[in-house]
């Protein structure tokens, strides 16, 4: 639940369908799952590239984020995803960043 | 998994020193329908409180290794509400379905979030109900002014109450309801003084309660509606350390991955500054809007409202920050949201509204 501490006890991340039916009801069979676990890990792979890191998906529940000298760490959900990144790459993931904005909009432009 | 909403709710009471948090919880709790409510306070002040089940909690705060403080973890809050549903269970006290916490005047609400929504017991028990905050009508702004804990209590609340405006002479109340609309857009003001309190609207109704979800969503837009002419003129909070609230409005359906990696980046490098974030979105692939409601670093469960209240079904997340740019937040969410739409993402779902049908 916490982003910066990644505090979390027996209920899932809020970003996940499954774990939140109240607002994802028909996001919740198992095919449903693993297909988004699957879109989470490309999409935060376009991100991630930003900081030379890459995440694989470890199903059931889990990430493997690597980095360029391939040291992994496992991490649980998004909010552990940057704390956990940040600690390797001993610098800071802003969304605010223009520098990271910009490496954004040119993969999408790439795309097209 | 136990479904969110049916988890005991607990509300919170915050307020400056001598701003009328325990008057106005005795005016609550009169309420033949809030009948069953514990209270925790955490001082007990002057004016008794006279209650069937009043406990009395302390005010440790435990920091969590790393954590900034809002996810100061409330050790003491942890064990009173463990023991007082450990009680209910064992049918030691009378049976209630709701909790208030009376906070001191100078605590922050936000660590009894952290707690409650963090806590591996509470949260298979409890969760969040709303954040009211007592604001003395009399002091008005000085009061704001003076005291940052009370610019934080209100600028996180769900209802700001304001108290004393019957000892207010004429048209000394409207300025401080403009400062705290500003200050807190996504809050409705009430005054304490009115004749008939509606105590089910300011304690028992939020996003999670059955028959109140709608109204709250409601509420929401109407205070984004309000928004272009009140908060965004606003001198972007410079008379309270830089806090202010602004809304974005998106016409297009958000992407819900992309969206949940941004917002959890977000909050991550700048939850701290994020005090309260409010939406209502329209999720690619989603019928009905779904609701989002954080606290700095903490966000509640999402919800989703059964329909649109009507045609205009563009998402609106109102944000207070402290001392953010709105223009950096909104382009950076825009890139983001792109990003999802990009033809590279199409052979990993072929978009949300592919999940539908899987």
């Amino acid at each position: 639940m916490c982003s910066l501490c990644g505090i979390l006890g027996g209920r899932g991340h809020w970003t996940e369908s499954a774990s939140n039916p109240g607002a994802f009801v028909s996001r919740t069979n198992s095919m449903t799952v693993r297909r988004e676990r699957q879109e989470r890990t490309k999409l935060a792979n376009r991100v991630l590239a930003h900081y030379g890191l890459k995440l694989a998906d470890w199903p059931p529940s889990n990430y493997i984020l690597r980095d360029a000298k391939g040291r992994s760490v496992l991490v649980s959900n998004l909010s552990e995803l940057w704390s956990v990144a940040e600690s390797v790459l001993n610098e800071t993931c802003d969304p605010l960043d223009e520098s990271l904005l910009s490496s954004l909009s040119a993969q999408g432009a790439k795309d097209r | 998994m136990t479904d969110y909403a049916s988890l005991i709710p607990i509300s919170v009471v915050t307020g400056f020193l001598g701003s009328g948090k325990t008057t106005l919880l005795r005016q609550l709790l009169s309420a033949p329908s809030l009948r069953e409510t514990a209270v925790l306070v955490n001082e007990f002040g002057e004016i008794g409180l006279d209650h069937h089940l009043l406990q009395h909690v302390s005010e440790s705060i435990l920091l969590v290794e790393n954590g900034c403080l809002c996810c100061a973890v409330r050790g003491d809050l942890s064990e009173s509400l463990r023991e007082l549903y450990s009680q209910r269970e064992r049918q030691e006290v009378p049976y209630f379905k709701r909790v208030v916490i009376e906070t001191s005047g100078l605590a922050d609400p936000v660590p009894i979030a952290f707690t409650v929504l963090t806590d591996a017991v509470l949260q298979h028990h409890f969760r969040l109900g709303n954040i009211i905050a007592t604001i003395d009508a009399v002091i008005g702004s000085g009061g704001l002014v003076d005291h940052p804990e009370s610019v934080k209590q209100a600028a996180v609340a769900d209802r700001l109450v304001l108290t004393k405006t019957d000892l207010c002479g004429e048209g000394e109340v409207e300025p401080l309801v403009e400062e705290l609309r500003q200050l807190n857009s996504s809050a409705p003001i009430i005054q304490s003084d009115a004749d008939r309190l509606d105590a089910e609207f300011i304690l028992a109704e939020d996003m999670y309660h059955p028959d109140g979800k709608a109204r709250e969503a409601a509420l929401w837009r109407q205070a984004v509606d309000g928004q272009s002419t009140e908060a965004e003129l606003a001198d972007h909070g410079h008379g309270h350390g830089g806090i202010y609230s602004f809304c974005l409005q998106f016409d297009q359906p958000l992407d819900w991955t992309a969206f949940g990696i941004w917002m959890s980046m977000l909050l991550h490098r700048h939850g701290e500054n994020v005090l309260r974030l409010k939406g209502m979105l329209n999720v690619r692939g989603q019928t009905s809007p779904v609701l989002i409601n954080g606290v700095q670093h903490i966000v509640h469960p999402p919800e989703h409202l059964d329909h649109w209240p009507d045609a205009d079904q563009r998402s609106r997340i109102i944000f207070i920050v402290c001392g953010l740019s709105r223009e950096k937040i909104e382009n950076s969410l825009a890139v983001f949201n792109l990003l999802a739409n990009s033809p590279a993402m199409e052979g990993v779902l072929g978009h949300a509204v592919n999940l539908e049908n899987c």
